[in-house]
């Protein structure tokens, strides 16, 4: 009985949590399917109206900036590429930094792995100015790779990737080399199969990441046509329910990423041996 | 020349830890070569210079009448069995076979032949679409032999391969590794530390100590006539029973016994050694055994106990006398054999 009671009152606490997370977003969401002169009326709204199809169709296809020059469509477009591209980018990179680290004769291995973990430390807002000379420099403000490139070496991910390859038994590597694997092939035929999971739990990591960027695609970009998602957040102009209904569009592609890959991330993340 | 040949082959790790001396050795073609000695002696180091997974501090090695000393590993066309087995975890058993063949840039119907072979010699047919994960030690065992067979390579090289199994599988795996390299007929080196699976395995035998062979031939051999007191220790179980002496014109004389006319101009301290199953009971003794414990293997007794001079001492008698604990025995050596080593170099002398 006491089992039975503290087991129901962990989870009325769990039940509370979620209901204080989920009501704001439900309540944006019913609020965003009325039409605007009925929220500006009545306030918020717990119950779904029936102006759905219409607000969405609108913000999808309204030309919205200051020169109208793009759509929600296209932010979502322009979102999509820059977070897969830091998520492969960053993927990529932090893979072979890891292996370079790990199975080269690097002298001072560690200490130079130190250095890169220490740029955590350095976030994107402290080296602003200097990246963005350099990106105006290499001319390449607006435009996708300005907006990938900057923020795709990822210290985390080779952090991950260099403790797991860390683990994988050195006969492995001698076995292999016995079967005549050189340094690129054991990389592709071993160590990537081997960190599969691993290498999805980055990329959603990644692509979130990428996808929740909001200072440096402000920075990067001075014509619309580059807009993200999270920009058009602050941008986007309108009424509160076209507002609202651009907001729970902008959680859509995160929430879809990680429903689907979630028992990848699970593994990856959480590697069980 | 013969196929495998190591001149002065000596190791020094960047620590300066010194792990095999100037080592000298053949191996013929077809021959089953074991290393044994006990563990950090340097024998599994020799092993992987000749693999190519240690570099060479000096010396040369020579596989079929080619320098290898600058060969990288995936050219010196040698295949080694791990002792953890280091199967490819991702792989099903046949890709595991097939890996090394596919680099070689095989033709795949070669592979499948060659490799549907294999398998089929151990009887490892039915596991082939599986993941390593789903197989026992043993089967493991086989994959991972099956994996350097499938290439031909010029030589295999196995190291400790039979540590991580059960001793039943131990000793049946033994049996297989034997006559699966006399099937193939590949040169084989074998390390182990286990001095029974060196004995049964060999063809012949090299028995290292620190990064030194102390001496190399047949199993029998060996232990007929050992020619140092640490083989004449490592060699033989239970251990040989060594005993304090010392010589004086051709008479020995340890504590409490004497022999006479041994076959020895060696004058000064020694260390006599005496198998346990070179003893026997008898009325004009030699050693007066006071027995503390006997150990009844069935077709076998090992009696152990004290001489007089507190010496423990071990007798292995067969299985069918039946000894009690706190007896006097009688023993005397069986013809003589007896092994005597100058106490100071440890070198045989007679």
């Amino acid at each position: 009985m006491t089992r039975f009671i503290t087991s129901s009152f962990s989870h009325l606490i769990l039940l509370i949590g979620i209901l204080i997370m989920l009501v704001p977003v439900w309540m944006i969401f019913a609020s965003s399917t009325h039409t605007s002169s009925m929220i500006n009326m009545n306030g918020l709204q717990m119950f779904l109206g029936d102006s759905f199809y219409e607000n969405y169709l609108r913000v999808l296809l309204y030309q919205g900036g200051f020169f109208k020059e793009i759509t929600a469509l296209k932010m979502f477009f322009n979102s999509f590429i820059m977070a897969t591209g830091v998520a492969i980018l960053s993927v990529v990179t932090s893979l072979m930094a890891a292996y370079a680290l790990v199975y080269y004769r690097i002298k001072y291995a560690t200490l130079l792995f130190w250095i890169i973990f220490i740029t955590i430390l350095v976030p994107l807002e402290l080296r602003i100015f200097p990246t963005y000379s350099v990106m105006a420099e290499l001319n390449l403000v607006n435009s996708y790779f300005g907006l990938i490139v900057p923020i795709s070496a990822s210290a985390i991910a080779t952090l991950f990737f260099r403790q797991f390859y860390k683990t994988v038994p050195d006969e492995l590597l001698e076995s292999a080399k016995l079967d005549g694997a050189n340094t690129w092939r054991f990389f592709v035929d071993f160590l990537i199969p081997l960190s599969k999971t691993m290498i999805v739990a980055m990329l959603i990591f990644m692509f979130v990441f990428g996808y929740n960027q909001y200072l440096w695609p402000l920075l990067v970009t001075t014509s619309e046509q580059y807009w993200t998602v999270v920009m058009g957040l602050k941008m986007m102009s309108g009424s509160i329910v076209h507002r609202f209904a651009f907001v729970m569009m902008s959680m859509v592609p995160p929430i879809l990423i990680i429903i689907v890959l979630q028992k990848y991330f699970i593994k990856g993340v959480f590697q069980d041996k | 020349m013969s196929f495998l040949d190591l001149k002065n082959v000596t190791k020094i790790y960047p620590n300066g830890t010194k792990a095999v001396h100037e080592t000298s050795l053949s191996v013929d073609e077809g021959e089953f070569m074991v290393f044994v000695g006990p563990s950090g002696c340097g024998k599994s180091t020799l092993l992987r210079m000749v693999a190519g997974l240690e570099d060479i501090t000096e010396g040369d090695i020579n596989l079929d009448g080619k320098l290898i000393n600058e060969v990288d590993p995936s050219e010196r066309d040698v295949a080694m069995v791990f002792q953890n087995y280091a199967l490819y975890p991702h792989m099903n058993v046949y890709n595991n076979l097939a890996y090394g063949l596919k680099n070689r840039g095989i033709d795949k119907e070669t592979i499948e032949q060659k490799v549907n072979d294999a398998a089929k010699l151990l009887q490892i047919s039915d596991y082939l679409q599986r993941k390593p994960s789903m197989l026992s030690g043993g089967q493991r065992q086989r994959v991972a032999m099956g994996r350097a067979i499938v290439r031909n390579p010029k030589i295999f090289l196995f190291d400790e391969p039979l540590s991580n199994l059960d001793a039943k599988l131990r000793i049946q795996m033994r049996l297989e590794i034997k006559k699966l390299q006399q099937k193939v007929g590949v040169t084989s080196i074998f390390v182990t530390h286990d001095q029974v699976e060196a004995m049964t395995l060999a063809d012949r035998l090299a028995v290292i100590n620190n990064g030194i062979i102390e001496q190399l031939g047949t199993p029998i051999e060996i232990y007929d006539n050992p020619k140092s007191l640490f083989v004449a220790g490592f060699i033989g179980s239970p251990q040989m029973n060594f005993l304090d002496g010392n010589i004086k014109n051709k008479t020995l004389s340890a504590e409490g016994f004497e022999i006479k006319d041994i076959d020895s101009d060696f004058e000064g301290e020694v260390k006599l050694g005496i198998r346990p199953e070179h003893l026997s009971q008898s009325e004009n003794s030699l050693i007066n055994l006071k027995v503390d414990l006997v150990e009844q293997l069935g077709s076998d007794n090992l009696v152990y106990g004290q001489l007089k001079d507190k010496k423990d001492f071990c007798y292995r008698c067969p299985g069918n006398l039946t000894i009690e604990k706190g007896a006097d025995l009688s023993l005397n050596i069986e013809n003589n054999k007896y092994y005597i080593f100058d106490k100071s170099t440890g070198k045989r002398v007679n």
